[in-house]
């Protein structure tokens, strides 16, 4: 039986006052890695998350930690908690935190190590709404996650209500094969876990980068599945997930038609915007449609 | 225009004709109407019985792939007035096949000698690249003909690292 892997955000000042900032639920791990997190956990209720962030701040203490740091746990199937190891950094899954928070992290490690006090108790401390995370790497899902460094050659970025995106990408860059293969971190915020899911998949299907291979669609296969929506995870669920068989296209998948159109369709719009730039008048289009195309790719951005 | 379009395999004939800031299309006989812009020049936005699409197409030397939405078609497009010839692949399974690197990276050794057999799947070099190590396999079985790759040397994606008759 696979445990779910917890953990705490602590945060301490010079001062003494050390505090805890609720928990993420790390358990969507691929070999070990974590590829998804989110906060709050789905069965962690106020009363568990008081008593392990009263354990992690004990933890924090006998240490003489300051700053920000993370104390994990294992957590059986009774909601048993064990402590793992404490990482004494900010982690890569900050932002899910921040996002339910309302806390700037990083702000407040510098303004720490300045030697200011807290501007906060933990009384002041609110948890609010739902956020997961996905981590955006170059590898290939459909080919064992072989790396994927190669040059950007389109990149169109989702954004709108509920979504962050922290990305180290741009269009025209070239990933390198020297370092870890994280492009951005995908973050989707709601109101619950529900709304934070449903704001990522549109996230998600909006996302597209070309020129290399993205583990996006690993994303989209996750938040589609039934165990996930319904929390039920620990760090066996991943490797559970990907042993399934690929479901079959379902009925959004679009017609081949559409694509077959749009084979045509970007051919003979090609050579009109090539022929347009050597300044001939770009054919028979009428104020009306100046209007709907001028529309369209404004609704686009 | 009239085109030959394989999608996925699957052969169609279309017929596009301008009309009016729109575009008549006939598809394999079919008649449909839709609007389409360029959005950029790789993104195509297609409204089609009042459903509105976006195409990404995704070119590479090789292959040309359309995405609509989150699903990925591979495409061949033809003009059948046109003289150019469709672009060859990489040779035919019956005959020499060319082991390419996926990606660049650094061969850190190469596992088969020249004039050794191979089974289909065998692991010809192993690329290293991100922290891991990667096996390429031989695409066929047959006799490992000439090996291109030496250990320590640096590849570009593309580049032929083997060739396997």
């Amino acid at each position: 039986m696979n445990p779910r892997h917890i953990e705490i955000q602590i945060l301490a000042d010079e001062r003494g006052n050390t505090v805890w900032l609720g928990e993420r639920e790390c358990s969507v791990q691929r070999r070990h890695q974590k590829v998804l997190e989110e906060s709050p956990s789905p069965i962690v209720d106020a009363d568990m998350r008081r008593r392990m962030g009263e354990v992690a701040v004990r933890v924090a203490r006998a240490a003489h930690y300051t700053n920000a740091g993370t104390v994990e746990f294992l957590v059986d199937e009774q909601k048993n908690f064990y402590f793992l190891e404490m990482n004494t950094r900010l982690q890569v899954e900050h932002p899910v935190t921040e996002l339910i928070t309302g806390l700037d992290l990083v702000h407040l490690q510098i303004h720490i190590a300045n030697g200011e006090k807290l501007p906060f108790t933990q009384d002041d401390v609110k948890i609010r709404g739902h956020a997961i995370e996905c981590r955006i790497y170059a590898e290939d899902p459909d080919n064992n996650y072989f790396p994927s460094p190669g040059k950007i050659t389109l990149l169109l970025s989702p954004s709108g209500p509920g979504i962050r995106r922290d990305s180290g990408i741009y269009e025209g860059w070239t990933v390198p094969i020297d370092y870890d293969p994280l492009l951005a971190k995908l973050i989707g915020y709601g109101t619950d876990r529900q709304q934070a899911i449903m704001r990522l998949q549109r996230a998600l299907n909006e996302y597209f980068v070309a020129g290399i291979k993205t583990n996006i669609s690993l994303f989209q296969r996750i938040l589609q599945d039934t165990d996930f929506q319904a929390g039920k995870l620990d760090t066996g669920y991943l490797g559970r997930l990907l042993a399934k068989e690929r479901m079959q296209a379902s009925d959004h998948a679009p017609a081949p038609a559409i694509a077959a159109i749009a084979a045509g369709l970007f051919a003979v719009l090609d050579s009109v915007s090539a022929s347009s730039k050597n300044g001939s008048t770009g054919g028979t289009a009428s104020a009306a449609s100046n209007w709907k195309q001028k529309g369209r790719s404004e609704a686009l951005r | 225009m009239v085109y030959e379009v394989t999608v996925d395999g699957k052969p169609h004939r279309l017929e596009l004709e301008s009309a009016e800031g729109a575009w008549k299309c006939r598809l394999d006989g079919r008649e449909i109407n839709v609007d389409a812009v360029l959005a950029r020049p790789d993104v195509l936005s297609l409204l089609v019985d009042g459903r509105s699409y976006e195409i990404k197409r995704e070119q590479t030397e090789s292959d040309l792939h359309l995405w609509v939405g989150s699903t990925r078609f591979a495409i061949e497009l033809r003009d059948p007035r046109s003289l150019r010839s469709r672009r060859d692949g990489t040779g035919d399974a019956s005959g020499p096949r060319k082991l390419v690197a996926p990606m660049p990276g650094r061969i850190v050794r190469v596992l088969v000698m020249e004039k050794s057999k191979v089974e289909a799947g065998q692991g010809i070099v192993v690329v290293e690249a991100m922290k891991m190590q990667n096996e390429i396999k031989s695409p066929k079985k047959g006799v490992v003909q000439k090996i291109l790759a030496a250990q320590g040397a640096t590849v570009n994606a593309g580049d032929v690292l083997a060739i396997v008759e």
